[in-house]
């Protein structure tokens, strides 16, 4: 069985984006636009990685990182955030939260896939 | 290749997605200024953070580096280092504008405004206290990739490294497995793993979850240091990291370049334990790793069969993007589905009525369904007119500063929905009467301090249902109409007779006319004389209505009236000898038998109608048409009363048949277009049924010089 994604992010163009890659190497993609739905979503269903923007409406990317590792579900469930290459501190940040690790914006198919299969 | 067409195709769902992340943007700009409030400058900086990404994203580095600053800006705003001046909001909305075109000159692959965007770019700068220089490149992708030539520097490298690995307890907890790890370094080079396993503790003392093992790898090969750091990148913080260089060439110092995790080269690798055994990278794994690993699965396992997605794609409210074109389509198949519906009834009307009782219900099934269907179409093409609305908040500001007025603008019923068309066409003449409530109604603070008024004004525009209508009020409480000036005006222009007495309403609705402008110098704001009476006419086009009302002191009103929809129509059928036509309910002020000695016969033809104080133009159709009406004589038909633009006509037809909705079919893209012919329908018997236009029709005969008779009459 093909693993399943969770993808977060408030961009549908970024959405769109990472849906197009990820489908295209087989993966199974599941979406959501921010934070609260994403862990509404979580809380019934399980995935193989999470990947997550930082800057969302409603609950940031940070945030859903924290909540989705107190998930029995999730707790060791590797979970990527997506950041901008200036944010050393958002990094940090993420991985306190418990983040796996992260995707630097901008990237590139090819960037993505490489970073997903470190993790898959 | 269809992974580039692909991509061109997320990329035009970012152009739109940036668009509206700028109107966002924009209206977050323009609130600020009232309040600063952190969830809205949030907002604000979270649209600029998407469009600096996407951007970059889908390699558009000009837009990406452009943004970068108003992101840099709105983030020190957010954050309470930078305050939220006047000035700064001003720039922000500027570059809010210079964004959208860079956004439409890249969607149309035209060259940006380079001079526009550096001048912006230096208004930024110089606001966060920058030199003025450059705009701080943001890379793209392509650049991204070159990371690894980051961490290498030195020229030669050497023949392997030795790595110290000693993780944090949580790394697996983290999922940052070290397998992985060690299969991303075996990609590099040739690799062994020893478990260091001193930080083992004794069983009772072993939490299942955490990462005891500390690792010496020895991994031979070329192998640029920014690759190591690449593999460890992620558990570097907190982590004891330490890389020594091995092998036969000379060994290099870390690279200058070298990041964060160049740790001190200390003895550190003397400190191989004796304990130390080699082991493979899957045995590790069995030690540390399987109590974690059951842990997760058989949660997994629990949980609920995979759900639906969350959300498939864009949208806040759960809305679609539909082509026009499409909805247009499935509009004129409900119109067909509605002629066929109404064909059959009149059919069944003509049948033996015995077994015609199924049939009927059958029928009356039809029609309501039908009607429903038509009901819910309809409805995509309904828009808020908030869409209409929101331009104003911006343009509003830069008017009142440009004219050095206080103004407060209040929007309600924004969620009124009217058609999309009504409601594209509806927005210009909405700007004119904003532009000039502004312009001409409101005064500066300084007379309205005089007047003994709020030194600021306010400007309302206000959306409603009434009736069958939607109605948008544009309202300012500022100085008024002079009623006595339009007066003036109009009779210096022959609009009015010398002798003409008319009322408060009747002047005020002048400046309705062509060419009539009471500005008393013209501004480049409004003032040219030709507007009001576009306004009028865009919105007759509309089939909708318009006036004013004012009080000289306390501000005008002005009270616009349209039609929900222009693809149906509440009409009445009328008859004149074998032709039926339509009119619009709407336009229809009543309908009477007429009296032989109310009618009198004018200059030749021309034949007026008394109808109480007002002489009224009679139109006969079978005139207008060339049609042969049952007969020519006013008392043996009906005058239906019309009115359009404030002028009242009579329309003389044979007959009144029945009301009912018709769908509106084009008579200009099926045939030609018709003079005083707004467009055609098709009834139930099949017949092609013609609509009056009627705005055109009272236009045509005041033309013809009826209407001067008319006045002269009275």
């Amino acid at each position: 069985m093909s693993k399943k994604i969770l993808a977060v992010d408030d961009s549908a163009s970024m959405r769109q984006m990472v849906l197009f890659t990820l489908q295209g190497a087989g993966y199974e993609v599941v979406q959501a636009c921010d934070g609260v739905e994403a862990l509404e979503w979580a809380r019934q269903s399980a995935v193989d990685l999470v990947l997550t923007d930082v800057h969302m409406p409603r609950m940031d990317g940070i945030t859903l990182v924290r909540e989705l590792r107190g998930l029995l579900n999730y707790k060791f469930v590797p979970m990527l955030i997506l950041t901008t290459e200036s944010s050393q501190e958002k990094k940090m940040d993420g991985k306190r939260a418990g983040a796996t690790g992260w995707i630097v914006k901008p990237f590139n198919p090819p960037q993505l896939l490489a970073t997903v299969a470190r993790v898959l | 290749m269809t992974f580039d067409l692909e991509m061109a195709e997320i990329a035009k769902v970012f152009f739109q997605e940036s668009r509206e992340g700028l109107d966002v943007m924009e209206s977050g700009l323009l609130s600020l200024g009232a309040t600063a409030d952190s969830e809205n400058i949030n907002t604000i900086f979270r649209a600029a953070h998407s469009i600096k990404g996407g951007s970059a994203t889908f390699g558009f580095a000009e837009v990406a580096g452009f943004t970068h600053g108003v992101e840099t800006l709105l983030d020190e705003m957010r954050n309470g280092v930078r305050p939220v001046t006047a000035e700064a909001i001003q720039t922000l909305l500027q570059a809010c504008d210079c964004l959208r075109e860079m956004i439409a000159a890249t969607e149309a692959e035209q060259p940006l405004d380079q001079v526009r965007i550096a001048s912006l770019n230096g208004d930024i700068k110089h606001i966060l206290g920058e030199a003025i220089e450059a705009p701080a490149p943001v890379s793209t992708p392509a650049r991204a990739a070159g990371n690894e030539a980051a961490g290498t520097g030195a020229a030669s490298e050497p023949g392997g490294w030795r790595v110290r690995f000693e993780p944090v307890a949580d790394l697996l907890r983290l999922r940052n497995e070290p397998t992985r790890m060690f299969a991303e370094l075996r990609r590099l080079g040739a690799m062994v793993a020893h478990a260091d396993t001193s930080r083992l503790p004794l069983l009772d003392a072993l939490d299942s979850e955490s990462c005891y093992l500390s690792w010496n790898i020895d991994i031979t090969g070329q192998i640029p240091r920014g690759k190591l750091d690449e593999v460890f990148d992620w558990v570097d913080s907190g982590c004891r990291l330490e890389f020594t260089p091995t092998g036969a060439s000379a060994p290099v110092a870390p690279a200058p370049g070298a990041q964060a995790s160049a740790r001190p080269q200390a003895a550190a690798i003397d400190a191989w334990s004796a304990e130390t055994k080699a082991v493979s990278p899957t045995e590790t794994k069995a030690v540390a790793l399987t109590e974690a690993k059951a842990a997760a699965p058989a949660d997994a396992d629990r949980s609920a069969p995979a759900g639906a997605p969350v959300q498939k794609a864009a949208g806040d409210s759960g809305s679609i993007r539909v082509a026009t074109e499409k909805v247009d389509n499935i509009i004129n198949l409900v119109g067909e589905l509605l002629i066929t519906q109404s064909m059959l009834s009149s059919f069944a009307d003509g049948i033996d009525p015995n077994d015609l009782d199924r049939l009927r219900q059958g029928l009356s099934q039809l029609a309501r369904n039908t009607r429903e269907l038509q009901e819910s179409v309809m409805q995509i093409r309904m828009l808020p007119i908030s869409f209409a609305f929101n331009r104003f908040p911006r343009i509003v500001h830069d008017l009142s500063r440009k004219l050095a007025k206080k103004v407060e603008l209040k929007l309600s019923g924004e969620g009124t929905e009217l058609d999309k068309t009504v409601l594209e066409k509806i927005s210009d003449p909405l700007v004119h009467l904003v532009r000039n409530a502004l312009d001409h109604g409101l005064e500066i603070p300084e007379r309205r301090i005089a007047a003994g008024k709020q030194e600021t004004g306010t400007l309302e525009l206000a959306a409603f249902h009434e009736g069958g209508n939607i109605i948008i009020e544009v309202r300012d409480d500022g100085a008024g109409l002079n009623k006595a000036k339009i007066l003036q005006k109009a009779r210096e222009r022959a609009l009015v007779a010398p002798d003409q007495e008319l009322t408060d309403e009747q002047i005020d609705n002048l400046i309705f006319m062509p060419g009539f402008s009471t500005a008393e110098q013209i501004s480049d704001v409004s003032g040219r004389g030709v507007g009001m009476d576009v306004v009028r006419r865009n919105i007759n086009d509309l089939g909708g209505h318009v006036q004013i009302s004012s009080k000289e002191g306390l501000g005008s009103t002005i009270r616009i009236r349209l039609p929900l929809t222009l693809a149906i129509l509440d009409g009445q059928l009328v008859r004149v000898g074998k032709e039926i036509y339509i009119i619009s309910l709407l336009a229809i002020v009543e309908t009477i038998q007429v009296a032989r000695e109310r009618v009198n016969t004018l200059v030749g033809r021309t034949e007026v109608f008394r109808l109480r104080d007002e002489y009224l133009p009679v139109v006969k159709l079978c005139d207008q048409f060339g049609v042969e009406p049952d007969s020519r004589s006013a008392e043996d038909g009906l005058l239906v009363v019309l009115e359009a633009d404030g002028k009242r006509v009579g329309v003389l037809v044979d007959d009144l048949l029945a009301q009912q909705q018709v769908v509106i079919k084009s008579l200009e893209s099926n045939f030609k277009s018709v003079s005083g012919i707004a467009g055609a329908t098709i009834l139930g018997d099949g017949t092609v049924a013609l609509i009056i236009d009627v705005p055109g029709l009272i236009r045509s005969v005041v033309k013809q010089g009826v209407g001067a008779a008319a006045a002269h009459a009275a």
